[in-house]
């Protein structure tokens, strides 16, 4: 696991608003190349504080956030809680969006977002406007435009939590698939044991007022994993141990 | 093709109710308000006829209707004025508002400067401005216009600056990830969004705009300076010629119709494809 290369670190990040409230305090964290890590905790623990900090929409009041060898064009890609499509613009022209913020013609880049589309099976659909579109296929196409760049680094704040459970499970499952595919690296804020247990080889457990890190838990179940996964014991101790440590990071901010 | 998709579809009697109610309402929609229209005509017939009405207290309809066609030369050069001059209007009301919005969330200062000065033109009575428009401007055209524009800009301005303001935060958020320039911020997000809001401001302000012409023209046009359909007016009441005022106020109303429905029209292409307002309801 740690013969992969490093290609994030935060090192004792801490982010103040307005001089006292404390979203995130002290968070180092290391990102590997392929990892799949799970920022688990309940809500006020500075999750979605860090993934924006990662993302470059705010500034560490402390501590800092290194791209090995530089973060380039295209390295990230961001899914949020709402599929966030512009409604007045096709599937396909939405998924060009990051290279079309560039200053990258369709034309170059037509086989890029027709792989993207086909990678979350909405190549048909890609003339199609949003609001023709299901919940749980908006939210393909946001993965998909967050795909279309390969980034080295994805990430995904609470994705999946307004889709219904069936839907839910089955965009977990393809995640992976997708993440098997392209080989990508992801950072997934979610509340929902289950789904980091799942979807993470790594699951960082957070406490609230402060925002900080209290676990952070391996799970080593290897992937591809499916609904076999699911319902086995292995699951279901990795599920024990996360929702101890969630346990207790609600026991502390209580 | 299979069997099952060449068969008519089967129908229940709810989903039969409704496919008759559809029928029915597509129908009355345009028959309802043409036989409100006829029976309006003919009470007025009535009224004129059987109340033995003197035609120069209320002419009746077909009178009315016979002096929009004998006096059509007036009516019809009178009518081009008014409507040009509401056009124009309209036309330098959208490009106005829209630099203006534009400048507004390009920087919040620029707003703060000049906000308070677009509510003092809206607020200000425009019949009250008109004689110094008059005064200043002399050519009663340009004071007419000046009038109408002002009538019709705020819609314009204050629509528009909403649309561009309410872009969602997360698609705002996207765009400094992916390192949007400002144009581009504008361009394909801000522009898109506030289309909706715009086209709306347009409906309001393409009515503002012809009552705006029409007041000005009352206002201006007094001293014989033959202004549009509403010099025509205040002449025929001069003149206690009631039919062609009569005549004058339709076309007026007319025009009024056809704007809407051209900017309805516009809307309407510009947004079915995407926004929620052009959707069909599910029931």
């Amino acid at each position: 696991m740690s013969d992969r290369p490093e290609i994030l670190r935060m090192a004792h990040v801490e982010k103040t608003f307005r001089g006292d409230v404390v979203a995130l305090k002290d968070m180092t964290l290391a990102v590997r190349e392929g990892d799949f890590i799970s920022l688990l905790g309940p809500s006020g623990c500075g999750k979605s504080t860090a993934l924006r900090l990662i993302a470059g929409l705010s500034e560490p009041t402390r501590g800092k956030i290194e791209w090995a060898g530089g973060q380039g064009e295209g390295d990230l890609g961001v899914v949020f809680q709402e599929p966030t499509l512009m409604p007045w613009a096709t599937v396909a022209q939405n998924v060009w969006l990051p290279f079309r913020l560039r200053g990258v013609a369709y034309a170059d880049v037509r086989d890029e977002v027709l792989d993207a589309l086909r990678l979350v099976g909405l190549d048909q659909f890609m003339n199609a406007y949003p609001r023709e579109l299901s919940g749980g296929m908006k939210m393909r196409v946001s993965i998909a435009r967050a795909m279309v760049t390969r980034p080295r680094l994805i990430l995904m704040d609470e994705p999946f939590a307004a889709l219904d459970e069936i839907t839910r499970f089955k965009l977990n499952n393809d995640l992976l698939e997708l993440k098997a595919a392209v080989g990508c690296t992801v950072i997934f804020v979610t509340h929902s044991v289950f789904e980091s247990v799942f979807l993470s080889d790594r699951i960082v457990v957070m406490a609230a007022r402060p925002g900080r890190v209290i676990h952070e838990l391996a799970v080593d179940a290897p992937y591809p994993r499916d609904d076999v996964f699911r319902t086995s014991p292995e699951y279901a101790a990795h599920t024990r141990a996360a929702s101890d440590a969630l346990h207790d990071a609600i026991g502390e901010a209580a | 093709m299979t069997v099952a998709e060449t068969a008519p579809p089967i129908l229940d009697q709810e989903e039969e109710r409704r496919a008759r109610r559809e029928r029915l309402e597509r129908l009355a929609k345009w028959t309802l308000p043409s036989l409100v229209m006829a029976a309006t005509i003919l009470a007025w017939h009535l009224y004129v006829t059987i109340g033995e009405v003197p035609h120069y207290i209320l002419p009746g309809p077909g009178r009315v209707f016979g002096q929009i066609v004998s006096d059509w030369t007036l009516l019809g050069t009178a009518a081009l004025t008014t409507f040009r001059l509401a056009m124009i209007a309209l036309a330098f009301a959208v490009v106005a508002g829209f630099c203006l919005a534009v400048a507004f969330t390009q920087s919040k200062f620029v707003e703060m400067s000049f906000f308070p000065y677009a509510v003092i033109i809206q607020v200000t009575p425009v019949v009250s401005i008109a004689p110094l428009l008059q005064l200043y401007l002399q050519d009663p055209f340009a004071a007419a216009l000046a009038c109408a524009w002002i009538v019709a800009f705020f819609p314009m301005l204050s629509n528009t600056t909403i649309g561009l303001k309410s872009t969602d935060r997360n698609l705002e958020d996207l765009f400094t990830i992916y390192g949007a320039n400002r144009w581009q911020r504008l361009r394909l997000l801000k522009m898109p969004s506030a289309l909706p809001y715009f086209l709306g401001g347009l409906k309001i302000s393409g009515g503002l705009a012809l009552i705006g012409a029409v007041v000005a023209e009352f206002v201006i046009g007094r001293n014989g300076t033959g202004l549009g359909l509403a010099s025509l007016i205040l002449e025929a009441g001069y003149r206690l010629n009631y039919p062609r005022m009569f005549a004058a106020l339709i076309l007026i109303s007319i025009m009024g119709v056809l704007i809407f429905a051209a900017t309805s029209l516009i809307s309407h292409l510009l947004l079915y494809k995407w926004h929620e307002s052009a959707l069909k309801r599910d029931r």
